[in-house]
């Protein structure tokens, strides 16, 4: 039961306090307004670079924006309690770390799938791109799995933030890696092979290649690989987020390292 | 004037040094045009219209030039409060003007990083050619950009410090700018109103010059408007450095965050 709680209400809590841009201020420039800009960008270049329909781009980017929310988020979430001088306390309690980590992701998710809805809905009024009603369900599948494998891969972030410097340029970089890797832009078979390789490791690759089908017609049955695939990325990436968490906590407690910046 | 220009080559060396120690600079002036150039580039050659690379290159490193003036300058007045040297910097008996100024030029000419980076990168890795149609004009027309784009970055620096989260304004400036200036996209497929908008701003001439040097055309009157678009914007920062000055007096508010 106070796992349960320390799940719901310590994730809550940390997301209150710790995700920096919850101010409607900031919220919404950085986490509306710039995603809404990358869109109309790489829509206006595909465009002019006569590489794919708007479809492409607003499908790909819109899955793509909700990374934003699970990297950035759980940066702040995870790796954002040392700067405010609060890990010791957090990791001197008895709480169940599972449910201490896991707690923090949930809030990140569904703001990823916020964002992501956000892009799909300003695709929809401003460029060349619609879905039908019967489609709709099969996307926001898609989008809360691809959240959740974005956001297991910021977990992995947030616990390198327990020991590294500048969480932050991690952060952004794995957000480019993504732009590039993950087939946002370009087509994941006109990068070398060595570039798709690391694309399907990486959370969105399987989730936008299964959004794309399903936006051009494909049933959610005929794309149940690709989204099997990506929500077993996810796992696969909470679990070793889990374990580098448990292993910075017990090696930062050995070398008395925990809020050392 | 001597002193002034003593003081102008020590703050913009400082200031390229200091933003060359960051990570972050590094990360957005350096490492992401890179990032930006290659999905371009692949976007390109990919699509209907290969067009040339180099094109892909320039716009690139204007991108990087840009951000950097855009967060550099955006926040420059913030920094200096964060590091308690604005009661300093305001202080002295020099106008706050030729404290800033040379600022504000460093953060745009870090942005240099960027369009060296991607050069590089294009020419290593995509074959893109490094063939100046007029040498000597790209030698006038990318300085003339970076120099405009620092002015701009001066009333960047004094506006945004007026709005108390200057940093989400940066972050929703960004991309809007590189569209609407042309930096990767052709101007003329953007929508009729999209294009007064483009007139007033730097990277508009600064890439539109730079291009017609490395490229081919008559990069002269790019670079003039630059000029003139510097001159104005210096007015204008000077103005709104001042009353952000006297409001910060009057207020009390130098140092509060």
């Amino acid at each position: 039961m106070n796992s349960i709680r320390v799940f719901f209400i310590g994730g809550y809590l940390a997301y209150r306090g710790l995700f920096n841009w919850i101010h409607w201020s900031i919220y919404v420039p950085t986490m509306l307004g710039g995603p809404l800009f990358q869109i109309l960008f790489f829509a206006y270049i595909g465009r002019y670079a006569k590489l794919r329909s708007d479809e492409f781009f607003v499908v790909g980017n819109a899955v793509q924006i909700s990374a934003m929310g699970g990297i950035f988020g759980m940066a702040m979430t995870i790796g954002g309690e040392r700067w405010t001088q609060t890990l010791s306390s957090i990791l001197a309690t008895p709480a169940n770390r599972f449910a201490l980590f896991l707690g923090r992701a949930l809030p990140n998710i569904a703001n990823g799938i916020l964002v992501s809805a956000f892009g799909f809905l300003v695709g929809w009024l401003l460029l060349d791109f619609s879905l039908t009603p019967s489609e709709i369900p099969a996307i926001a599948l898609i989008v809360v799995v691809s959240s959740f494998a974005c956001t297991s891969f910021g977990m992995m972030i947030g616990a390198v933030g327990l020991r590294t410097r500048d969480v932050f340029f991690l952060a952004n970089l794995v957000i480019f890696i993504f732009l590039l890797f993950c087939g946002v832009n370009v087509p994941v078979d006109s990068l070398p092979g060595w570039a798709q390789a690391i694309g399907r490791v990486l959370p969105l690759t399987h989730g936008i290649d299964a959004a794309r089908q399903i936006a051009a017609g494909a049933s959610l049955g005929h794309v149940s690989g690709l989204v099997q695939t990506e929500a077993a990325i996810g796992v696969l990436y909470t679990a070793f987020a889990y374990a580098l968490f448990r292993f910075f906590e017990s090696s930062s407690r050995r070398a008395a390292a925990l809020e050392t910046m | 004037m001597r002193r002034a220009l003593r003081l102008f080559y020590t703050g913009w060396f400082f200031n390229v040094k200091q933003l060359t120690l960051s990570g972050f600079f590094i990360l957005s002036t350096a490492v992401l045009p890179v990032f930006y150039a290659t999905i371009a580039y692949y976007m390109f050659r990919t699509g209907g219209r290969p067009g040339s690379l180099l094109y892909v290159s320039l716009g690139a490193g204007m991108m990087g030039i840009w951000s950097s003036t855009l967060f550099g300058s955006g926040g420059l007045i913030q920094w200096q409060r964060w590091q308690g040297t604005l009661e300093y910097a305001i202080g002295v008996p020099t106008p706050l003007i030729l404290v800033v100024l040379p600022m504000t030029i460093a953060t745009a000419s870090v942005g240099l990083y960027s369009v060296t980076t991607t050069l590089l990168w294009g020419w290593l890795f995509f074959d893109v050619p490094f063939h100046l149609a007029h040498p000597v004009w790209f030698a006038v027309a990318l300085p003339a950009a970076v120099v405009t784009l620092g002015l701009m970055g001066l009333v960047l620096a004094s506006t945004f410090v007026l709005a108390r989260n200057a940093n989400s304004f940066s972050n929703l400036l960004e991309y809007p700018v590189w569209l609407v200036t042309g930096l990767l996209v052709g101007i003329s497929l953007l929508p009729g109103w999209t294009r007064p908008i483009s007139w007033v701003l730097a990277p508009t001439w600064g890439i539109r010059g730079i291009r017609e040097a490395a490229l081919g055309g008559g990069p002269g009157i790019a670079i003039a408007v630059c000029a003139g678009l510097g001159a104005v914007y210096l007015v204008i920062g000077i103005f709104t450095l001042r009353y952000f000055e006297r409001l910060a007096r009057e207020r009390a508010t130098l140092a509060l965050r």
